[in-house]
């Protein structure tokens, strides 16, 4: 099956090469996308089927490319083809949606050859089994992303977004190097067999652990290296800020697996904690900058940090566990961090096509000028509902089986014995109860403010429903969501060679029906069965429905609502924004922000109101201060700025001056590599 | 006996509780009346106003989508799902399995999901403003809520709540400092999720001090029926969770004769009683506090179930 | 007898996890003291607090069979319980600050740190003093905790008469481990009250004059004169 995911990544740089030669041509962008939608198919097909009946580790295929010596090696695993499913199936409904949305796309064919390319750069680097090909293809993906990001390259923000992803990037990268290097096998190897076989002691463990956070950490987007994410997924052509939002930071956290749980042996204690504690605060950060936002996409990108956040809770769990030899507990942690990241990939896909919808419909990504498109779009609007319950983490979709999990991995923690963990893990769960409870509210701020009300602009009022093959995408990742959701144990069974060949443990199967009920630990203990929650719901509101209609009123009137005395803004078609007695976003979110952001944002709501009697409008100006923009990247701004003007004087040197300094570099490596020869 | 007598059992459950929802209601309110030394309505009144509610027409806002009707049925039948999924005269519920005490929080919070969702659809400011203050409590009740099932499960072993139930019941927990702050936070939760006095006046009708009916305020007819009831199950709920876990006494076990599910039934209509009571009491003696002394408030719940679950943590025997 | 009535209802060893659920509820009414953010509602708590600490120093006397331990007992409810609160509510309602709210450090923050310290104080007991009961351990533990949280009450409020509740919550800890430790001589007791007394009258004494000079109790007013606060 790894030879078919080659195929098909050859064939997307194929579709790539045919994007850039004929990206112009009317017929082009349809034929890309689709033929990118049946490649993507066709891959997650092999992806799953290795999963499900294919031997894991798959066959190795050594292509005569690349290093001497090393070749170009490739494998799929247990863990790449879960990471697979995941990439594929994003990619497959991201490229169908793109065949309709990419009509309303200015200048497409400046998207085209990128498109499939950064599929292609994912799938590989998902297969890669030497740390050069991982590399090399991770570095293509950054590259390959950074291009469509400044697509709109016109758009200062676009520009500013994209150079501030590159710095980030190519840091991570990096790290991730450097990482590599240190992991080399006893030879010198750098094929994936061999650094499995090198044990690397515990300093080296350690540090590598450290490195592989910072590059992995930087891509996925873990607070406090979130900084590029917010500004470079939205800035992206919708279908574009899906894949990275949903796809890339998922092999991000695919990546930090591989290396620390695939490479290094046995944790250190202190591993879990770090990631843990990481982990917990990008969560409540996450939502929280998610709360203050009011554009569509980037608060959707905000809420991507905090779903990574949870997922990398799950991660540090499973460290945890493993370092004290509780490995059933940490196949629970594992999987239920593995299944979030599945999960989050199909509503967050969801949530940026359906955004994407509304932004081509009515051309706004202010949620403060949208509002009652539930009316206009039906459709997007359910399948934007559906992704909003499933990411809130509410019963019975997916977003809450993943967590529930999380919950139980949790639960049974109290067995650690380290104590600055035993202090940790109640924190780490509270945050993560508070992340999960602030979500919900920020969902119901996103779907109330967007979807239900009245318009709040010309453009929201005149909105119509999008094109078929958009429906199509988002209602392929909607099914998924609930399918998913009502039947979690099947995913969960698909995904135990994850756990089994990481750890060698894996989720006790539930008596004969696993697919239906999730038994993390033991029967008596706890189990969820979400398919027989929603039967349940499902006969009571049938039975309330047919009741009521049976023996009381059936009728409807319509009225208009007492507006405290406004008259209705319907008419008012001009004015805009109308003047409206509605909440905003940003009304909607004043009690959290004066409960939370006060604290964590220095939030001050500064109110102008008009004389009494006067009939001019009030202002409110609400300051937020930005704590990791603050205490991370504001003192390095400075310090760059710095040493830059320091450096200066480098550029005016005579050339005898610069062979001189080559000269002294040369010798002083030469010296340093002397007692070593 | 096979399958059907806890089945039969479960039904029972299930309509023990919607029935006895809108009594508890009834008695609450009768119970104030008295302290005031009014009247008060008739214990049947709730029942009467359920009826008159559903033979009404409804009215609904030109602007409402479909979301606006619908909610109404999704929230009772979570809240229901939810209410009959807590032991109430016996621990040997046929539905236990399908999930624990996180999902019951869970459902409680799709319920306030869709609750919110449906009074931000009407456009108007007073949904709005409920709306949005209801997302400020629920933000820090729900993390309270869950650190209360940490420090119960941690406790009995299990978040399973029949298995709690059974764990509390045979008394082998003795008298723990965790389990005291989970009782006073999940007490503190209750008030808050149900709407109680000193957080928001379930008898007011001023725009700037109500929570819940601000986000109700555009139904009618048989929508706010069923909303009614909803919120009269889900005080029947909270009243049942915390008799089952903090008070299992006399509760039949799954296989018990008819006699003590009898007095199993009798017992939690006694809990049931008393917990009316008590709520009549302590909100006559309350005044309400304001909406951002809130924050404050369950924040204090917050902190003492996270207390509680660390405690858990780090000894034996706390 | 007693004991044996309390095992059979609590379980094997029920006297002692008694006494253990006594010690816990001390933190817990220090922490709702920590909440409370009006005075004569922290002049309650705190005589609460020393109520409880009466029945858990009786209970100490009952299975000890330490009689003198009944004084502390008394000592704690009559005077601690009764006196002092209702000597403070005095105070509070002369100077006309029963309404006041005063706190230095937001309450949610405050709690936030208790409950740092209550980890703090039981991680500490049971690492370092590994060779001693467990149960004894968190006893310590739980008087350690008492004790830190008065101090953070009398560091989180303005107000004289919150830090005056803070101390003595804080002495209520201290004469709480003292009684757990069998075996405390009955003088340093009565040395600890006296001071407390003195203690008392003094910070009584000192209230009026603050009010009498700067029309406030807010203690930071004295700051002005130390040249801290400009």
């Amino acid at each position: 099956m790894t030879s078919v995911i080659l195929f098909c990544a050859l064939a997307w740089s194929l579709l790539g090469g045919f994007g850039a030669l004929r990206g112009r041509t009317p017929d082009a962008r349809p034929l890309v996308y689709g033929a990118s939608f049946i490649v993507a198919a066709i891959a997650s097909g092999a992806a799953i089927l290795q999963l499900a009946f294919g031997a894991t580790p798959g066959t190795a295929v050594v292509l005569p490319l690349g290093l001497p010596h090393l070749g170009m090696n490739f494998q799929m695993t247990g863990l790449s083809a879960a990471f697979l499913i995941i990439t594929d199936v994003g990619a497959a409904t991201a490229s169908l949606y793109a065949v309709g949305y990419g009509r309303g796309e200015r200048e497409a064919w400046r998207v085209l050859p990128f498109f499939p390319l950064f599929i292609a750069a994912m799938n590989m680097v998902l297969i890669a089994a030497d740390a050069y090909d991982f590399l090399i293809f991770w570095e293509l993906m950054s590259l390959s992303s950074w291009a469509l990001v400044v697509a709109h390259h016109e758009d200062e923000e676009a520009r500013a977004s994209g150079v501030v992803y590159l710095v980030m990037a190519s840091s991570g990268t990096l790290a991730l190097l450097l990482a590599f290097g240190l992991l080399a096998g006893v030879h010198g190897q750098y094929d994936f067999a061999s650094i499995r076989a090198a044990h690397p002691g515990s300093w080296v463990g350690a540090v590598v652990m450290l490195l592989a956070l910072f590059g992995a950490g930087s891509k996925a987007g873990l607070v406090p290296l979130h900084i590029w994410l917010p500004r470079a997924h939205p800035a992206a052509p919708s279908h574009v800020s899906a894949l990275m939002s949903g796809v890339m930071t998922k092999v991000a956290v695919y990546a930090f697996v591989l290396i620390v749980f695939d490479f290094l042996g046995k944790p250190a204690w202190w591993w879990g904690l770090i990631v843990l504690i990481m982990g917990g605060i990008t969560a409540v950060l996450g939502v929280l900058y998610a709360l203050m936002e009011h554009d569509l996409k980037r608060l959707l990108a905000y809420h991507t940090v905090e779903n990574i956040g949870i997922i990398f809770i799950g991660l540090g769990l499973a460290l945890a566990f493993r370092a004290e030899r509780l490995d059933v507990c940490a196949a629970l942690a594992l999987a239920a961090a593995v299944f979030h990241a599945f999960n989050h990939s199909l509503f967050k896909n969801l949530l940026f096509l359906g955004s994407g919808a509304v932004l081509a419909r009515t051309g706004e990504r202010d949620m403060e000028r949208l509002g009652g498109l539930l009316r206009r779009m039906p459709q997007t609007g359910l399948l934007f509902l559906i992704g909003s319950v499933a990411i809130s983490g509410l019963p019975p979709l997916n977003g809450f089986a993943s967590e529930w999990m999380l919950f139980q991995a949790i639960l049974l923690s109290p067995r650690l014995s380290a104590w600055s963990l035993k202090l940790a893990v109640p924190s780490v769960g509270a945050m993560l109860a508070l992340a999960a409870a602030l979500s919900a509210a920020c969902f119901v701020k996103v779907f109330g403010i967007t979807f239900l009300g009245r318009p709040r602009s010309p453009a929201a009022s005149a909105a119509t429903e999008t094109d078929a093959f958009s429906r199509a995408g988002m209602i392929g990742l909607a099914a998924l969501c609930v399918v998913v959701g009502l039947a979690p144990g099947m995913v969960i069974d698909l995904f135990a060679p994850v756990t089994r060949s990481l750890l060698g443990a894996r989720l006790p199967a539930g008596h004969g029906m696993s697919w239906l009920t999730v038994v993390p630990v033991s029967l008596s203990r706890s189990s969820y069965n979400p398919l027989s929650i929603f039967a349940l719901i499902a006969a009571g509101a049938g039975f309330a429905a047919v009741i009521l209609h049976r023996y009381g009123s059936r009728i409807i009137c319509r009225a208009p609502p007492w507006g405290c005395g406004y008259a209705s803004p319907e008419d008012a078609t001009a004015a805009s924004p109308p003047l409206s007695t509605q909440y905003s976003a940003s009304g909607f979110a004043q009690p959290i922000r004066r409960v939370f952001g006060s604290f964590v944002f220095n939030a001050r709501d500064q109110v102008t109101m008009p004389m009494p009697g006067g009939v001019g409008p009030a202002h409110l100006i609400s300051a937020l201060i930005d704590p990791v923009w603050q205490c991370c990247y504001a003192p390095l701004l400075v310090l760059v700025g710095w040493a830059a003007d320091r450096m200066n004087r480098l550029q005016f040197l005579t050339i005898r001056r610069y062979l001189t300094i080559v000269f002294i570099t040369l010798v002083v490596l030469l010296v340093w590599v002397a007692p070593w020869g | 006996m096979g399958l059907s007598l806890p089945l039969g059992l479960q039904f029972l459950q299930m309509f023990l509780v919607l029935a006895a929802a809108p009594l508890l209601t009834g008695f609450v309110r009768l119970a104030k009346a008295r302290l005031q030394r009014r009247a008060g309505p008739p214990l049947l009144q709730v029942y009467r106003d359920l009826a008159k509610l559903i033979a009404k027409d409804a009215v609904v806002a030109t602007e409402a989508s479909w979301l606006f009707r619908v909610a109404p049925y999704l929230i009772f039948a979570v809240t229901w799902i939810a209410a009959s999924l807590v032991p109430t005269f016996e621990t040997g519920l046929l539905f236990s399995r399908s999930g624990d005490l996180i999902v019951i929080a869970a459902l409680l919070g799709s319920a306030r999901f869709f609750q919110m969702l449906a009074a931000l659809d009407v456009g108007t400011p007073f949904g709005g403003l409920g709306a949005s203050r209801e997302a400020m409590f629920a933000s820090l009740a729900e993390p309270a809520m869950l650190m209360i099932v940490f420090a119960v499960a941690l406790v009995a072993g299990s978040s399973q709540l029949t298995v709690i139930s059974t764990f509390m019941h045979s008394g082998s927990t003795g008298l723990r400092l965790s389990m005291g702050l989970a009782l006073v936070a999940l007490v503190m939760v209750a008030i808050v999720e149900t709407g109680r006095l000193p957080v928001d006046n379930p008898a007011t009708h001023l725009e700037l001090t109500m929570v819940h009916e601000a986000m109700v305020l555009e139904y009618s007819a048989r929508h706010l029926a069923l909303i009614d009831l909803a919120h009269a199950l889900k005080l029947l709920l909270y009243v049942s969770l915390i008799a089952c876990i903090f008070v299992p006494l006399g509760i039949a076990s799954s296989g018990d004769r008819p006699g003590p599910l009898l007095f199993g039934v009798a017992a939690y209509f006694g809990k049931l009683a008393l917990a009316a009571v008590l709520l009549a009491i302590f909100e006559t003696t309350i005044a309400k506090m304001r909406v951002f002394r809130v924050p404050n408030f369950v924040g204090a719940a917050l902190m003492l179930g996270l207390l509680g679950t660390l405690l858990l943590f780090l000894s034996a025997t706390l | 007898m007693m004991v044996t009535l309390v095992n059979s209802i609590f379980g094997p060893n029920g006297a002692l996890s008694l006494a253990h659920a006594l010690s816990g509820a001390l933190v817990l009414v220090s922490f709702m003291m920590l909440y409370q953010d009006r005075l004569s509602a922290v002049i309650n708590v705190l005589a609460l607090h020393s109520a409880v600490l009466g029945l858990a120093v009786a209970w100490q006397a009952w299975i000890q069979a330490e009689p003198q331990l009944y004084i502390t007992a008394v000592i704690a409810l009559g005077f601690k319980a009764i006196i002092i609160p209702l000597a403070l509510h005095r105070i509070v309602r002369r100077l006309n600050i029963h309404r006041e709210v005063e706190a230095a450090v937001g309450i949610g923050l405050t709690m936030l740190a208790g409950m740092g310290l209550v980890a703090l104080s039981l991680v500490v007991m049971l690492h370092t003093a590994a060779h001693s009961a467990v149960l004894a351990r968190e006893d310590v533990a739980l008087a350690l905790a008492t004790i830190l949280l008065g101090m953070l009450m009398m560091i989180a409020r303005r107000n004289a008469v919150s830090q005056i509740a803070g101390f003595m919550s804080l002495e209520n800890g201290l004469i709480l481990a003292a009684a757990g430790a069998e075996g405390m001589p009955l003088v340093v007791e009565i040395s600890v009250t006296f001071s407390i007394v003195i203690a008392f009258i003094v910070i009584g004494v000192f209230l009026f004059r603050i009010r009498e000079r700067f029309d406030t109790i807010d203690s930071t007013a004295l700051d002005a004169f130390r040249g801290e606060l400009q």
